[in-house]
């Protein structure tokens, strides 16, 4: 450890490497070890495509990334500042930098699209209403949505809810945006349109994105740099065309979407055997 | 004992919220709170006031039975504001808050928690306690006071309702009878007890809200839990109050 070149937890380095690195995550929920001994780097501009099956882990990853759940061991590096040892208000003044596009919008309902996207302007400085007025329509225009401001959730579409939190995720022109399955429940033209707007920010802007995904032609089409977890550890790390020349037998059942391969749908005979006869309860 | 510790830490940290954004170390959200003021009092006031409205009624007519017989009918005016101020008016008030306001509010907060909505506010460097609960319980604290006093006045209306045009009882005499057999002592126990009591079912029900888990069922659960704790609550500190007020002072 002290020959890290990694910076003191508390100090913010004037141009960090990276905007995340993960060293030796490990987290568990009772028993079970939910991550183990994560290990990746996202550099700066880059885009992270964060893959595996359903309960792998990714999105316990992805809550210890925005500093909503504190991992068991190891460090997290958030543009450059170690996440689980900040205090609240270091905490929510490192989440001003980021921004975060959840699966579901998380949209606050009571409120319209326009005051959405200007919920964290107000709420993190004393700007002028009318100002952050000009900023919601300039971040609505940015994802097509120019006029919906006066419109509740509820009154649109799920993919235009989607672009709504994409616009308020990017409210304080963060440095990285994290999204949780950005394409889930989208058409295919609406996935291509929510992956547009993401290669555009970091071409264009320069924000870093990681993305937690199971849709590979949305990953391939997005990434510089993915990792495949699977029951909690990353078995396969690199850049798009590295990943797609990866032997491992359980990446390409993935990544093909084979029905039959090393990942298991059902219990081997033996395990549904002893489960049928309660052999497994104890 | 966890959960009470862990309810009182609550509680704490959510007067704490009022006390720094009185200071000026934390912004208040002042329109929020007016939004729930009207939200918690103004829609709730035809409501209580019916309610107490009913009470009074109900109060005189049982007095009368009983007050007749010991030939004693002209206490009925004495009875129901005795009633009124003290018990009745602080506890119909709080109980029919808790049935439209505290229990609306559990179920919005435990939704906003089910929808992600609270850890979305998290990662957004708002923090769900300036934003969520204090509010309510400023907005709270000011209307629950207010709503106990309009209740009491619209059931005492009740009783002089039925004490006049039932009862016949002469109407100066009976307004008279209600002044003279109540002391401001009665009004400020009253208004403190509604004090009191909307910094329970708030505290209990935005508690009940943020610990929301397990989707939709958990959301009726815990509305159902908040609406038995905070109507146990109210009747207990009832009792403490009344103890401290009128046996102990």
């Amino acid at each position: 450890m002290a020959s890290s070149p990694l910076p003191d937890a508390r100090k913010t380095p004037l141009k960090p490497k990276f905007a995340i690195e993960v060293r030796n995550l490990v987290k568990r929920f009772g028993k079970r070890t939910v991550l183990n001994k994560i290990n990746f780097k996202l550099p700066l501009g880059g885009v992270l495509a964060i893959m595996g099956g359903s309960g792998c882990g990714k999105t316990t990853l992805l809550r210890h990334l925005i500093g909503l759940v504190q991992p068991d061991e190891g460090e997290i590096f958030i543009m450059g500042r170690e996440i689980s040892r900040l205090s609240q208000n270091e905490l929510y003044e490192l989440r001003r930098s980021y921004g975060m596009l959840f699966q579901g919008g998380a949209l606050l309902q009571s409120l319209t699209v326009g005051e959405n996207v200007a919920l964290p302007i107000l709420e993190s400085s004393r700007v002028d209403e009318k100002v952050a007025s000009l900023v919601v329509k300039m971040k609505l225009e940015l994802v097509g949505l120019t006029g919906f401001e006066h419109l509740k959730p509820a009154q649109i579409s799920g993919g235009m809810v989607k672009r709504v939190a994409l616009a308020r995720a990017l409210a304080l022109d963060p440095d990285l945006i994290f999204c949780d399955e950005p394409s889930a429940g989208l058409d295919p033209i609406m996935t291509a349109v929510i992956d547009k707007l993401i290669c555009d920010l970091t071409e264009k802007l320069g924000i870093s994105v990681a993305v937690v995904t199971h849709d590979m032609a949305s990953a391939f089409r997005i990434a510089s740099h993915m990792i495949f977890l699977f029951e909690g550890q990353v078995v396969a790390e690199g850049s798009p065309g590295e990943i797609r020349q990866n032997p491992d037998a359980r990446l390409q059942q993935f990544i093909n979407g084979l029905p039959d391969g090393p990942i298991p749908l059902r219990l081997s005979k033996d395990d549904y055997l002893k489960e049928l006869l309660g052999k497994n309860s104890s | 004992m966890l959960l009470v510790a862990d309810y009182l830490a609550f509680s704490t940290r959510a007067f704490l919220g009022i006390g720094r954004g009185a200071i000026g170390i934390e912004r208040l959200r002042v329109h929020a709170t007016f939004v729930q003021m009207v939200n918690v009092g103004v829609n709730s006031f035809p409501t209580v006031g019916m309610a107490c409205f009913f009470m009074g009624l109900v109060l005189a007519m049982q007095g009368a039975d009983q007050l007749q017989q010991l030939g004693a009918l002209d206490k009925v005016a004495d009875l129901v504001s005795f009633s009124m101020l003290r018990e009745i008016g602080p506890l119909i008030t709080a109980v029919v808050i808790i049935g439209r306001s505290g229990s609306a509010i559990t179920a919005e907060i435990g939704t906003m928690k089910v929808n992600q909505e609270i850890e979305a506010l998290e990662v957004m460097a708002i923090d769900p306690f300036r934003f969520l609960v204090v509010p309510r319980l400023l907005a709270m604290l000011v209307m629950c006071p207010c709503l106990t006093m309009l209740g009491i006045a619209l059931g005492l209306v009740g009783g002089w309702i039925l004490g006049v045009y039932s009862l016949h009882l002469n109407p100066y005499f009976y307004v008279t009878n209600t002044l003279a057999a109540v002391d401001l002592k009665d009004l400020y126990s009253g208004l403190f007890k509604g004090l009191v009591f909307g910094g329970l079912i708030a505290t209990i029900s935005c508690y009940y809200g943020m610990r929301v888990e397990g989707g939709a069922e958990g959301v009726g659960k815990n509305t159902n839990r908040a609406v038995v704790v905070a109507l146990l609550s109210v009747l207990a500190m009832d009792a403490v109050l009344t103890a401290f007020f009128f046996f102990a002072i």
